[in-house]
């Protein structure tokens, strides 16, 4: 991965001032399901601050209500009682059209299933947040080549996802959340369908974006993954159980190096 | 989006599955292709029915003489005998909005060359007959005002009766007999061939109406007048004024019938004209029927379409679609699906069309109008019919959706 290059992001860079400034602030969020009879009560009340720069990693039980946080995050689910704060602004109160227009500008999205649009090339795809962005053709496409450049897939463009391997599909995606220059990218379990060698090659990329300033989020079960991130915040019950920084953090260039090579088509 | 973006999306979604998308696009094909040859059909109709009109005489008023009510006995049309030529005359000269008009009389009769006969109708009239009724002559000429004057034996052929008793020879100058009369011909009518109701207009010969009354029947009374009026509009108020002249000239009271009917020629036009177009629109409907048909083809596929594509939608929405996003993508979809039907079913009708014309020698009249009308009506249900599959898809949570396998 040492083909990353440098790329700008809206998020600033990690100075110790703005560092405190909160990207994400979530304050006594709850949420309840109504499933008819019974009501689930999936957040009880949590209390959140995420700095520009961070990298966080959420980690949790099913059941925990880590998702149902990270759709909030995601806005892509609203907190039933409780403010969301994303950048300053309360998205709690916004609407529809201006929550998409958040998640197409300010967030990017990786996903546990990948979730690539199948017969589509890998450039289309991550061509098509900027489709939503309006941006012209051609920027679209210079946009989206850039970014695959970024994740090491540059020569693999007009390839389907049927024709990549579990790490470049997933490469692809991350790639797509990033076509828009998002200040946060939120990832739900990017690992979890990943062998552990390019689980850590996944981990480089982060942790090479989050050097880049980055606000990086990730939700995960695995303890050795959730291990590259600066800090790991644990959810039981809908409550945040622990919120530790993590210390003697590895460096997933460095582990890969320890982990035997393997052929990756 | 820009519309080039979605449309470009929309056709490579449809191409995915060409077998499918071709298969709802049937509906609309063999719908608009039906509404575009019925309604060509139906004009073709139409026209037809116009040449024939044109080709009776324009502006023709037909005057016949009426039933008679004999002691409560009403004897049908025809009946009387006071239809009279001074009648003929007095239109002609008393009503400012006739422009000519010409008597009729006529009797059935073997007409007789050297080796050839033939049973014929012999109509007695005067020159300008031909004139109101817009027929030429195909050889010679016209009978004169003079002949009609001094009863001469003159007659003029119709193009049948000139075809069976002198084949392709010259009959012009020759004699024939009608009944134990000899007359000469003077001139053949030009090959008219049937009319709507599939009579021989071609059969007839045609002798100055004085010489007919004299010689012939010995009967002074006409069977109708025919007047051509000075405009089409004017021969309107022409079937007024023919009638309040007629009923004054045979002496009828108030409240009394007719002992005549005046038709105007451009009643029975416009009569059939509707009747063809009501024909045109039933058909046209019946027709449209199926583009119904086809536009719920187009939503039951679209609805499929919004079910597999669950995932999809999903994706896209997480990524920054808004709920019109994905509205128009969907809606964009049908509405390619429901267009390119629509063209398709234009090249069907017209090639339908053709064929018809071909095989069963129908006249088949496609219009632009109604090429448009199937395009504009095509978008129109591909619109309404795609609208309810693509509300359901802007309509899905993402969460859900994402969550579909």
């Amino acid at each position: 991965m040492a083909t990353l290059a440098q790329v700008e992001f809206n998020a600033s860079p990690l100075i110790e001032a703005e560092a405190l400034k909160p990207v994400i602030a979530v304050e006594d969020v709850h949420k309840y399901y109504d499933l008819g009879e019974t009501k689930v009560h999936a957040l009880r009340g949590v209390d959140l601050k995420i700095a520009s720069g961070e990298f966080v990693a959420i980690m949790g039980s099913s059941g925990s209500g880590k998702s149902t946080f990270m759709n909030m995050l995601g806005c892509l689910d609203k907190p039933t009682s409780g403010r969301y704060f994303l950048e300053g602004t309360d998205v709690s109160q916004l609407d529809k059209k201006a929550l998409a227009a958040i998640r197409n500008k300010k967030l990017g999205f990786v996903f546990q299933g990948f979730n690539l649009l199948s017969r589509t090339t890998a450039l289309e795809n991550v061509e098509l947040p900027t489709l939503y962005a309006k941006l012209d053709k051609e920027a679209r496409l210079d946009r989206a080549k850039e970014m695959l450049k970024l994740v090491g897939l540059g020569e693999r463009l007009d390839h389907f996802p049927s024709q990549l391997s579990g790490g470049q599909q997933q490469r692809v995606a991350i790639a797509r959340a990033l076509a828009n220059r998002p200040s946060i990218l939120l990832a739900d379990e990017p690992t979890g369908n990943l062998d552990s060698r390019t689980s850590v090659e996944i981990m480089q990329i982060f942790q090479a974006l989050n050097d880049q300033g980055l606000t990086i989020v990730l939700v995960t079960h695995e303890p050795d993954i959730a291990q590259f991130a600066k800090r790991i915040v644990v959810f039981r019950d809908g409550k945040i159980r622990h919120d530790n920084l993590v210390q003697q953090r590895p460096r997933a260039a460095d582990v890969l190096k320890t982990l035997p090579a393997i052929d990756e088509d | 989006m820009d519309l080039l973006a979605i449309l470009r999306i929309a056709i490579r979604a449809l191409t995915r599955n060409k077998m499918r998308s071709l298969l709802t696009m049937l509906g609309i094909i063999i719908g608009v292709g039906a509404v575009i040859a019925t309604v060509g059909l139906g004009q073709g109709a139409q026209q037809q029915v116009q040449n024939q009109i044109a080709s009776m005489g324009t502006n023709l008023l037909y005057i016949s003489s009426g039933s008679v009510n004999k002691g409560g006995i009403r004897l049908g049309g025809g009946a009387t005998k006071t239809l009279v030529n001074d009648d003929m005359k007095a239109i002609e000269q008393e009503v400012p909005t006739i422009a000519e008009a010409a008597p009729g009389a006529g009797t059935s009769a073997q007409v007789v060359s050297d080796n050839q006969n033939w049973y014929t109708r012999v109509t007695g009239t005067e020159p300008q007959y031909f004139d109101i009724r817009n027929w030429t002559f195909d050889r010679g000429g016209n009978f004169t005002a003079d002949d009609v004057q001094r009863a001469t034996n003159v007659v003029v052929l119709g193009a049948t009766v000139q075809q069976n008793l002198f084949g392709n020879t010259d009959s012009i100058g020759q004699t024939v007999r009608i009944g134990t009369l000899p007359f000469q011909v003077v001139g053949v009518l030009t090959a008219k061939g049937q009319s709507g109701l599939g009579q021989d207009q071609d059969d007839g010969v045609y002798v100055p109406i004085t010489t007919l009354q004299k010689k012939i029947t010995g009967q002074d009374w006409l069977q109708y007048i025919m007047a051509s009026a000075v405009s089409q509009p004017a021969s309107y108020a022409a079937q007024g004024q023919i009638t309040a002249l007629l009923r004054d000239r045979h002496r009828i009271r108030p409240g009394q019938d007719d002992d005549f009917t005046v038709r105007n020629l451009a009643d029975v036009a416009q009569l059939a004209d509707e009747s063809s177009k009501v024909m045109t629109m039933l058909l046209a409907s019946i027709a449209g029927v199926s583009l119904i048909v086809g536009g719920i083809g187009i939503m039951n596929i679209m609805l499929v379409s919004v079910t597999e594509r669950t995932r999809e939608i999903g994706i896209r929405i997480a990524i920054g679609a808004t709920e019109g996003d994905v509205l128009r993508q969907f809606l964009s979809e049908s509405v390619v699906l429901s267009l390119a039907g629509g063209i398709m079913g234009i090249l069907f009708g017209v090639a339908s069309s053709i064929a018809i014309t071909k095989l069963l020698g129908w006249n088949i009249l496609v219009s632009p109008a109604a090429m448009g009308a199937a395009v504009v009506f095509s978008m129109a249900v591909g619109i309404f019919f795609g609208f309810y599959p693509a509300r359901k898809a802007a309509m899905l949570d993402p969460i859900e959706a994402l969550r579909f396998e």
